[in-house]
């Protein structure tokens, strides 16, 4: 079957039968109507930095310079360090409005309060905030103060959530390679003026000031995204939920929540749930809630929200006919959507200044008046319901039992009820006796260059089975999810033997009355903060550098700059970081083999290796490890 | 018999049929395979502009052709079943009188092999690289006869307004 080709997930494979009888394009079709595409843009040679241009390099011959005399390995670096400078300035852009949303709480009539005061605490500790006080609002605004000094600080000192947060060790490294950030916006303006026209060539210079904006979206970006949110709406508890299309339900009135900031999405449940009556009022059994992309993460987590596919599975969502609205924020929404909706009934909503789309209602979201907005958004699902009708509708049956939300602090908890004293020695001496051969983080997007899902699953499936423990977050943890591998009937099923006794061991011991499953939900993108801080904490305690330990990251299918970003940070942290799908960076033989080979690792203790067949990368990344516990000697 | 047809007032310059024709004459025949392997495969096909027309222009495959009565070595033939101009490199001197005798200046040099180069038409392939590559339809494969046809229709939406105006 062709549409087997394009997906591994049987829903989305009944849903594109669906669209193809119903006449509507999606991704799919969009890819193979772009086809063949521009191999100078997937080399990375094209520059249109300048109206001089736009200029390409000929990889086969002349021309080698562009009009003004920069090279492939210019072009390249320099296009690269914009793309990951837009990841960047993506996590930056989310952690500021947390932030904002946490000064705020501050206010009278906030719509936003703070939820987990043990974790404002931790946090303001940790940034040498006083935490003597009771009044935890104004607490809150004084973290959020020093929050924002990570964007407006005017000295050559480095950014406070990364001096507060990253190991010694790291700060040392970076700071000898001058890679340390000082402000964020600072960094993201100027990497900017870095790769306008006549500025920087120097294509190593190039790639360490990538170096540095991957910092900023590990600090200003991801880390402090992450904390804003737990303080604000709850660190992460384990929670049990259904994923896949099938939690659409065709006597409810269906919302999507799209989009990657829980400040908005957090909302739309609250009022989802309190506005139950008028939806029975207009003959619904009640609201349903799914959610797609990180969004789908963060309210899965802190909610029980379930989600309803990944990035490659938004339009097939509408096409069932049965979502009454979708609701978005920013990243990674397809501007597509409102067409496929158009085809439908649904309506689509968009809400922020920065993100509106052609076809789409835009209801203005500000942090100043969230509950109204949201409950406005919900009345118009409950209209929009009334339109639906049941010609049409088909909602594919999938929905899959999972086990999602292992923040660092549920893990440790977890570990705590089988050593309360030494929690972690648990999970140290499971990797020292080879029960646990190591750990890998599957992270970021789908790719329609790639059957949606194939390689998150059949890696993780190849991990696991030798072993090796994964943890997962964005659109890998929803395809594991999709494929059954949330859940710890997966754990007994194909999970190595090692593996499957610790993890039914700390299962046990927790009270979950059977095993952990092999892939742990840490949450969404920007949660891969957690994973980093599990990874400096596991360092810490052995003594060793992040560099050292038996582990590694993997975009199996990356899309968005985004991951571009987070791929260097981990990089940048000392972690080995596979990449399914090349960057657009093959033009440069000398900035492939940077970001690929020893030099790369011999100054950062990470590099990338790329590798699209997924039972190859499984065994590179098995290999690795392998590596790594010699080194350590155990 | 279809032919490479071009409709120069959609080429956008892209150069993405040279790209592609290079790519096709490389070992690896794969962008990415032959980069990686440092190869240096020669295009067949050349984007000429004058500034304000780009024409991508590559053998015709003429049914006169001049190449082939200026070849001295017998390397230059013309199949007469399957139409196509083709060159045999191990017979040709590198005497470049081919080079000479063609009008659109199709053929070139294998500075490597000293002899020529021109369209083979892809051989290995269902549909050669660039008229596949191309993302606007100016280079396309099709039959003489089509091409002619899309041309009267599209004249024909032209031509009675005109004689309208006349009138």
């Amino acid at each position: 079957m062709v549409f087997e080709k394009k997906t591994i997930d049987t829903a989305a494979q009944k849903m594109l039968k669906k669209v193809e009888k119903d006449g509507v394009k999606t991704v799919w079709d969009r890819l193979q109507d772009q086809e063949p595409q521009c191999g100078f843009g997937a080399l990375g040679v094209c520059c249109r930095n300048c109206l001089q241009g736009p200029c390409r390099i000929n990889p086969f011959g002349e021309p080698k310079q562009g009009v003004c005399g920069a090279d492939a390995d210019t072009i390249v670096a320099r296009n690269l360090l914009r793309s990951v400078t837009g990841g960047a300035a993506t996590h930056a852009d989310h952690a500021y409005e947390a932030v904002e949303a946490l000064f705020k709480v501050w206010e009278e009539n906030s719509s936003y309060m703070v939820k987990d005061e043990a974790k404002l605490k931790a946090v303001a500790a940790k940034i040498g905030v006083d935490i003597d006080t009771e009044d935890m609002a104004l607490l809150a605004r004084e973290v959020a103060e020093k929050a924002f000094e990570t964007f407006t600080n005017h000295t050559s000192e480095t950014m406070g959530w990364l001096a507060a947060w990253a190991p010694k060790e790291r700060i040392d490294t970076w700071g000898k390679l001058g890679v340390l950030p000082r402000n964020a916006d600072r960094e993201i303006r100027e990497a900017l003026h870095q790769t306008t026209m006549g500025v920087d060539a120097d294509p190593t210079n190039l790639l360490l000031a990538t170096v540095k904006q991957s910092l900023v979206d590990g600090f200003a970006g991801l880390k402090l995204a992450t904390d804003m949110q737990d303080i604000i709406f709850g660190t992460p508890k384990p929670v049990q939920s259904e994923m896949n299309l099938g939690v659409l339900k065709e006597d409810h009135v269906n919302v999507i929540v799209h989009g990657h900031v829980p400040l908005l999405s957090e909302k739309i449940v609250e009022w989802c749930r309190k506005m139950e009556e008028e939806a029975k009022a207009a003959g619904a059994q009640g609201i349903n809630v799914a959610g797609i992309c990180c969004t789908g993460n963060e309210t899965l987590m802190r909610q029980g929200v379930p989600p309803a596919t990944n990035f490659l599975g938004q339009e097939l969502a509408l096409a069932t006919g049965a979502v009454d609205l979708i609701v978005v924020d920013a990243q990674c929404i397809m501007p597509s959507i409102a067409n496929v909706a158009g085809c439908y009934h649904g309506e689509v909503i968009t809400t922020m200044p920065i993100s509106k789309i052609p076809g789409a209602t835009h209801v203005p979201f500000t942090l100043d008046d969230a509950d109204a907005r949201a409950k406005e958004i919900v009345l118009k699902a409950v209209e929009s319901f009334k339109k639906r009708g049941s010609k049409n509708v088909f909602i594919p049956e999938e929905k899959v039992p999972i086990i999602a939300g292992f923040s660092v602090e549920t893990i440790v908890g977890a570990l705590s009820k089988v050593n309360a004293e030494d929690p972690l020695k648990p999970l140290v001496d499971s990797i020292k006796s080879g029960a646990i051969l190591g750990a890998v983080g599957t992270v970021g997007c789908n790719n329609v260059k790639v059957p949606q899902d194939y390689i998150h699953v059949e890696m993780v499936k190849k991990l696991i089975a030798n072993n090796v423990l994964v943890v997962a977050t964005g659109c890998s943890a929803h395809a594991l999810g999709k494929a059954g591998l949330l859940h710890p009937d997966a754990t007994i099923n194909l999970a190595g033997e090692g593996l499957k006794q610790v993890l039914t061991a700390v299962g046990e011991a927790a009270g979950l009355g059977g095993p952990l499953p092999p892939v742990l939900h840490m949450g969404s993108c920007v949660d891969n903060s957690r994973i980093g801080d599990l990874l400096t904490a596991l360092a810490d305690y052995l003594g060793v550098a992040i560099k050292d330990l038996p582990v590694a990251a993997s975009a199996p299918e990356p899309q968005h700059e985004k991951a571009l970003s987070i791929g260097t940070w981990a990089v940048s942290m000392g972690v080995l970081t596979h990449l399914g799908l090349p960057p657009h960076i093959l033009g440069s033989e000398a900035v492939v083999k940077t970001l690929t080979g020893d030099t790369i690792e011999s100054l950062l203790g990470g590099k990338f290796y790329v590798e699209i067949d997924p039972e190859k990368a499984a065994e590179g990344l098995i290999s690795h490890i392998k590596a790594k516990r010699q080194a350590l000697g155990i | 018999m279809e032919q490479l047809l071009i409709t120069p007032e959609r080429c956008l310059g892209c150069h993405s049929c040279e790209l592609a024709c290079a790519v096709e004459h490389s070992e690896a025949k794969d962008l990415i395979g032959a980069v990686l392997k440092k190869e240096q495969p020669v295009a067949r096909i050349f984007v000429e502009t004058d500034g304000r027309s780009n024409l991508p222009l590559q053998c015709r495959h003429c049914e006169e052709p001049y190449c082939v009565y200026a070849c001295m070595s017998g390397a230059m033939k013309k199949d007469e079943e399957t139409k196509r101009v083709s060159v045999d490199q191990d017979r040709c001197v590198g005497c470049w009188m081919c080079v000479m005798a063609c009008p659109f200046g199709a053929i070139v040099q294998d500075t490597m092999q000293r002899v020529i180069n021109k369209c083979d038409f892809c051989p290995d392939k269902k549909e050669p690289a660039c008229t596949a590559a191309c993302p606007t339809g100016a280079l396309r494969l099709m039959e003489v006869s089509d091409f002619s046809k899309e041309k009267r229709q599209k004249y024909l939406t032209v031509f009675p307004k005109n004689i309208q105006g006349e009138v």
